[in-house]
């Protein structure tokens, strides 16, 4: 497997910016997971060590040390509800036992019908607005029951 | 509220602050204009902030200029040099830097341009937190804004100053936003620590010179650089300088991000800016500068919010970022909350952190459900003690060392009627959920 064209032109511009190629590794596995439904696949973690000349275990080594990259597959919709300090202090537990209720999954599951999977996630930066949670990049904020019913309603 | 001269955010208020042409209405880039078209040298740069007192904001408080005055000497070593702005805001509490990334990007750029310029760095990298993507979008968009204004890139303002400001994406781990884990993951591996010495202004990125500063640190420059360490030093006290952005979080009743000389007392924050604890309820405990700083019980509560008044209640002033907790709160589950952070976050190089961690949270977690021995409340502060001050690589260990410390300290008590009742105490607070905990 190879990285896809268009993605191996937007790496060759952005290894650009570093004095060394692998500092774009990061990065580049963001980009990697994105257009793959939000995963990295042993595949493409080959692909990807191709394009930066290392070994794949290399790569193995950042993807499995960094939370926000995923080796399974989630589901259509990844809600992660943060669980630390300030939102557990403000209803974190609640809003934990809502999102799994109202998706049917359980916490690091996926629900039955794929739509939805559930993580914990240590604190995102919006404590002041807490309890929160965090979905496709989108922060959800100052967070009560009708309020989780209602944006996980929403979702298509 | 008390009246005091602010500066930070009232630039943020305005409707689209985040735009070039905003940011030049309100007086953007007439700090760095002033710098280049003067001109003022690196060293005239350097010596303001010293006299300034800036301090960092990132947690340690470490005096910016003096940090600056660190990157060894041009005319003896020519290697390239970096200043890496720390933008990974990951210390639970601390929810300040998205505010400014998000509504004064500009104001970032401008103060990385005069910060490199002073150290003579060809790049600046902004290490920004994979979650915070409208704050890195933000601060994208102003890059490109400012490049085509010819603000970044070479010969900025048409002199023969050039500089690259790049942005640069985390992926979720804590451990990068300690400046050396933040190296290696710049470099594209693991977050792992780097033993110090070599500092980073020595041997930073890529081996090279380096710089690691807060963005609310850098943020301040332009403000300094334009107004004078005069005005500066006349916010706040004598050692800690003008205002600091404060994150109040949990059990108040006006939870936000809030512009605040240093020097006034946590009671005043409290009740005056956050508008008391909520649900008119008593004050039990207080996390005075993020989840690493000691928990100080209700009696400290008039304690001066300044680096060297929060040290000398026995805590540290951290991030600033001050989380209150009302009477009914069990800060035994607080304690096991904040040890199953740091043990999701250790990076595992040493055994003190990797073990002491994985230890105390799950002693916190016995005793918070009723399962604990009296053993195990002094096990806490000899586990604690073995993992800190100074025996790993890195500060993490220490900062899951002192919270414990600071909660058997104050709190033993709590942690003894746990043990004795076999159960927690304060009703309500402890039922295991789920899978979440
Ligand atoms: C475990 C750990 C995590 C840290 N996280 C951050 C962070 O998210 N943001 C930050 O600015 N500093 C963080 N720091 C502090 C940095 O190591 C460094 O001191 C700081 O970025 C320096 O900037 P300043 O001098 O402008 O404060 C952390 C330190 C430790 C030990
Ligand atoms: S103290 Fe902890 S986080 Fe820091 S380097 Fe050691 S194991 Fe890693
Ligand atoms: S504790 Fe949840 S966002 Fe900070």
């Amino acid at each position: 497997m190879t990285l896809a064209p268009a993605l191996v032109a937007e790496l060759d511009e952005l290894v650009t910016h570093y004095p060394e190629k692998r500092a774009a590794l990061i990065p580049a596995l963001h980009r990697i997971q994105e257009e793959n439904a939000g995963w990295i696949s042993p595949e493409l973690m080959e692909a990807c060590a191709g394009y930066f000349g290392l070994e794949p275990v290399e790569v193995w080594g950042v993807v499995s040390f960094y939370p926000m990259f995923r080796t399974t597959p989630p589901g259509k919709h990844l809600v992660n509800v943060c669980h630390n300090i300030s939102c557990e202090l403000r209803g974190a537990r609640d809003v934990i036992d809502q999102v799994c209720r109202v998706t049917g999954a359980s916490v690091h599951g996926t629900s039955a019908d794929g739509r939805f999977t559930v993580e914990t996630v240590e604190c995102q930066g919006a404590c002041a607005n807490a309890p929160m949670m965090e979905i496709a990049g989108e922060y959800h904020e100052d967070l009560d029951a009708a309020k989780v019913e209602r944006i996980l309603g929403d979702l298509a | 509220m008390s009246a005091h001269p602010t500066y930070m955010l009232d630039r943020c208020e305005v409707a689209d602050s985040h735009t070039l042409k905003v940011y030049r209405e309100n007086g953007g880039y007439e700090a760095l204009e002033k710098v280049l078209k003067t001109p003022l040298s690196p060293e005239d740069v350097i010596a303001v902030l010293k006299d300034s007192g800036l301090r960092g904001r990132g947690g340690a408080g470490f005096p910016t200029g003096l940090k600056w005055s660190f990157m060894p000497d041009v005319a003896k070593d020519d290697r390239p040099r970096y200043l890496a702005v720390n933008a990974d805001e990951s210390e639970p509490g601390t929810c300040k830097d998205r505010v400014l990334l998000r509504e004064d990007p500009h104001g970032l750029i401008e103060g990385i341009l005069i910060a490199c310029y002073a150290m003579r760095a060809e790049a600046a990298y902004v290490y920004v937190r994979g979650e915070y993507r409208l704050p890195y979008e933000r601060v994208a968009a102003a890059i490109d804004e400012a490049r085509a204004a010819g603000l970044v890139g070479e010969n900025v303002m048409g002199t023969d100053f050039s500089c690259q400001i790049w942005m640069h994406k985390g992926a979720g781990a804590y451990i990068c936003g300690e400046e050396t884990g933040l190296m290696e993951s710049l470099e594209g591996k693991r977050g792992h620590p780097r033993p110090k010495p070599p500092f980073p202004a020595g041997y930073g990125l890529w081996g090279n010179p380096t710089t690691v500063n807060n963005v609310e640190t850098i943020q301040n420059v332009p403000f300094i650089v334009s107004r004078g360490a005069e005005w500066f030093r006349s916010m706040g006290t004598e050692k800690s300088t003008g205002n600091f952005l404060c994150g109040i979080s949990g059990h108040v009743e006006r939870p936000g991000v809030y512009e605040l000389p240093f020097g006034l007392s946590a009671r005043s924050i409290l009740e005056e800016v956050a508008g008391g604890v909520w649900k008119g309820r008593e004050l039990k405990a207080f996390f005075p500068g993020g989840s690493s700083t000691g928990v100080l019980p209700a009696g400290s509560i008039d304690v001066a919010m300044d680096h060297d008044s929060v040290k000398g209640a026995g805590s540290m002033f951290g991030t600033g970022a001050m989380i209150f907790m009302d009477e009914t709160t069990c800060v035994t589950r607080i304690a096991e909350v904040t040890l199953r952070f740091y043990e999701h976050e250790s990076c595992g190089q040493c055994s003190q952190c990797r073990e002491g961690t994985q230890w105390l949270h799950q002693i916190f977690r016995r005793i918070e459900r009723g399962q604990g021995t009296m053993d195990d409340v002094d096990m806490l502060s000899t586990l604690a003690s073995g993992m800190a001050p100074g025996k790993t690589i890195c500060a993490l260990s220490d900062a899951a060392a002192i919270p414990t410390h600071s909660v058997v300290k104050h709190f033993r008590d709590e942690l003894e009627e746990h043990v004795r009742l076999g159960r927690c105490p304060l009703a309500g607070t402890s039922q295991p959920v789920g899978a979440g905990a």
